[in-house]
């Protein structure tokens, strides 16, 4: 019940002797994630934590392990070469946490990994400047604290970090656990966007509602929204941070700015709005959004006599949240 | 980060993009001698510009800045001709003054630098812009043939008149593009061919500058057929500084909010709004869904402050402090999810800033994640006036509170 990732997912860290890269990799490792190389260029031959070997490149490293994904730490004047050197070398699912990579690195990988999937390749790029990607109790990609999360059925999508957490930690209180959770990260260019993981959650038959989480600038929610409103069945809960954010300033991501009246949380909102996405005025009111939606879905299901075909996923958190209860 | 008219001529022109030239100056003294080397290039007509950071300055008033009612001129740029002496007359009004224009806001900016030109003859004015397409992550060029006015009023009302052509990283500027842009702006002749040196020369500065923009308006054509930059806005990708050390040097810290350059040092992300709610946070779109918070709870941000993933006892007292030198802030909101970051850790460092400054506004602390039990305990025993808050929901209903009392 998940996307991309899974416990069966092996990982690799590009900048694994780094202060981020080693701190984070013993904090994957200890939540269950399966690292089994680093990548640091001319450490090869070395070990992380005398368990993990560390090679000089991707490709020795796919070679030795049959990595699948990657994660990058490496610092920003080199972070758009490493995303190119994976995607190169066959990796699969590319998570990049580095903040800072210039815009016009960026342009670059991002079309050079468009161009690699166009040819019959897949890669699925993540981020970059993102929190990176978790399937509760299975994998860890990334710097998310795992404890906040519950392994469950609502898919999660954000452009932030911190709010994330925020809007995670609302659900796992509630009771509701995560199929995967996504951060894309607060980059004008990003690898992966909100459209791109609502039709990975879309076709994921465990993940019963979406949560999207976005922000002012750009105007990648509505294009989701537009998608959502033609193909996706599952009820999606959306909410835009930025209703106060005054025009023409960059907002601490790179990407969030209003500028030329375009961009605001307002247009955002009303678009999802029309194109029946769910949505929260209050950050305090995520959680229950989405509780108040699954509720409306299992009872709807009733109605409509189409319970039994998918009654598994459809109990199993209602299970857990009865439980929750009790342990309180 | 922004540059002056003046920074970003200088720095196209190394790209061999042709520009309307002059030189910069901050003191009258400088005034003769910028004329009498223009005029030794056979220069013999005049402009003088106010040099802000921001656009309109041709429409804009300019106001004693000893007595903000007092209009000294009409006018932040000047024509000429060959009348040297009312243009330093005119250029003894800037110095100093104040510039309010469509985009400064009321308070306007402090005119320092004046850019004394050579005034130029031309017969069209055309629109030239370079950006990120967000939607299609590669860059786009912009052009229109309505030069001279806000490009955002022609995508609005004569869409049609802005052609679009977009950059394959993996090609660059072809020359069909080139060419497709040229014949949508209907030139022809010298005007075309020096038009496609023009544009590639452009386009090589935005790609190696790393700019996030650079937008020509109006681009002329002269009477002799020749496309020059008029005016140039250019914006360099702050990320990409660390490669462009001579440009990081241009910044002009004067066209920033005080308190903002404060909070860089410190390196804390602020910024300055008009309301009452003052408020820190660990995280962009958290601190943006904090504000959203404080409106909802009937008060109105006093600011964006964004403290980073470590929020230590330093940072969470620096923070303190620049939101306290805002005088119109009534309470403070404090949310911080800890998830690396332990909360026992950030209340140590909310508790010895305050105990470190006087604070005299309610301080609603929130603090979520990681050992937020013992987070809570240590405030409540701090015997600080400080307002414990477990959600969000409980954060806001205790900043509506503080705000009524």
């Amino acid at each position: 019940m998940s996307i991309l990732v899974n416990k069966k997912t092996k990982v690799i860290v590009q900048g694994i002797t780094g202060s981020e890269g080693s701190f984070h990799t013993k904090q994957m490792i200890e939540y269950g994630t399966k690292v089994v190389a680093g990548v640091t260029p001319g450490k090869g031959g070395t070990k992380f934590l005398d368990k993990i070997p560390i090679f000089n490149s991707v490709k020795e490293a796919i070679a030795e392990t049959k990595a699948t994904a990657s994660v990058i730490f490496v610092p920003a004047s080199f972070a758009a070469d490493a995303i190119i050197e994976a995607a190169d070398a066959g990796i699969k699912v590319i998570v990049c946490i580095t903040e800072g990579i210039p815009t016009r690195d960026m342009i670059k990988a991002y079309n050079h990994v468009k161009t690699l999937n166009a040819s019959g390749q897949e890669v699925r790029f993540i981020g970059p400047n993102c929190p990176g990607i978790i399937t509760p109790n299975e994998c860890k990609i990334g710097i998310m604290p795992g404890f906040i999360h519950r392994s469950g059925n609502v898919g999660v999508i954000s452009r932030s970090g911190t709010l994330t957490y925020e809007a995670v930690d609302q659900l796992t209180k509630l009771g509701i656990g995560q199929s995967t959770c996504i951060g894309i990260g607060g980059d004008p260019v990003i690898g992966t966007r909100f459209i791109d993981a609502v039709k990975l959650f879309n076709e994921d038959e465990d993940t019963e509602a979406i949560l999207m989480i976005g922000e002012i600038g750009g105007s990648a929610e509505e294009e989701a929204a537009y998608y959502i409103k033609k193909n996706v069945k599952k009820p999606v809960i959306g909410f835009i941070a930025g209703r106060t954010a005054p025009p023409g300033r960059r907002m601490g991501h790179a990407g969030a700015i209003i500028s030329g009246g375009k961009g605001t949380a307002e247009a955002k909102i009303s678009t999802m709005k029309k194109c029946g996405i769910i949505t929260v005025l209050s950050p305090a009111d995520i959680g229950k959004a989405v509780q108040t939606a699954l509720k409306k879905k299992i009872r709807s299901r009733w109605s409509l006599g189409t319970l039994p075909e998918k009654s598994k996923a459809g109990r199993k958190p209602k299970k857990k949240t009865e439980e929750s209860r009790k342990s309180k | 980060m922004k540059l002056h008219e003046y920074q970003a001529k200088s720095l196209l022109k190394k790209f061999g993009v042709t520009v309307q030239d002059g030189h910069a100056l901050n003191d009258l003294r400088y005034f003769d001698d910028a004329v009498n080397d223009l005029m030794k290039r056979g220069i013999s007509e005049f402009v003088v510009k106010s040099q802000i950071h921001a656009g309109g300055r041709g429409k804009g008033v300019i106001y004693n800045q000893h007595n903000p009612n007092e209009i000294v001129v009409e006018g932040g740029v000047k024509y000429f001709g060959s009348d040297v002496k009312g243009a330093k007359e005119y250029a003894s009004k800037l110095l100093g003054n104040i510039l309010v224009t469509h985009q400064t806001g009321p308070e306007g900016k402090q005119v320092r630098t004046i850019y004394v030109t050579e005034g130029l003859n031309y017969k069209k004015e055309l629109y030239l812009g370079i950006l990120l397409d967000r939607e299609k992550s590669k860059n786009v060029i912009m052009a229109s043939t309505e030069g001279g006015v806000e490009i955002e009023k022609v995508a609005e009302e004569t869409p049609d008149k802005i052609i679009k052509v977009w950059i394959d990283p993996e090609v660059g500027l072809s020359g069909y593009k080139s060419r497709e842009l040229g014949y949508g702006l209907g030139l022809e002749g010298n005007a075309f061919k020096d038009f496609i040196k023009f544009i590639n020369n452009l386009y090589r500065a935005y790609e190696e500058l790393d700019a996030s923009l650079i937008e020509v308006n109006p681009l002329v054509i002269s009477s002799d057929d020749k496309i020059i930059a008029l005016d140039a806005k250019v914006t360099i990708d702050d990320n990409s500084l660390f490669r462009h050390k001579d440009i990081a040097e241009m910044r002009d810290t004067n066209e920033e909010d005080p308190l903002e350059v404060e909070a860089s040092k410190s390196n804390l992300n602020y910024i300055k709004l008009d309301g009452n709610v003052g408020c820190m946070v660990n995280g962009a779109g958290l601190a943006m869904a904090s504000m959203d918070l404080i409106k909802l709870a009937g008060g109105e941000p006093a600011n964006f402050l964004d403290v980073g993933g470590t929020a230590s006892a330093e940072t969470v007292e620096n923070g303190f402090r620049i939101i306290l030198s805002d005088p119109n802030v009534k309470a403070i909101l404090i949310n911080i999810f800890g998830g690396i970051v332990r909360c026992d850790r950030v209340a140590q460092g909310v508790i010895q800033a305050a105990k470190n400054i006087n604070i005299q506004v309610p301080v609603v602390v929130r603090l979520q994640g990681t050992n937020s039990v013992e987070a809570r305990k240590m405030l409540d025993e701090s015997g600080l006036k400080l307002i414990p808050a477990d959600t969000l929901q409980d954060a806001a209903q205790k900043v509506t509170e503080a705000i009524a009392a």
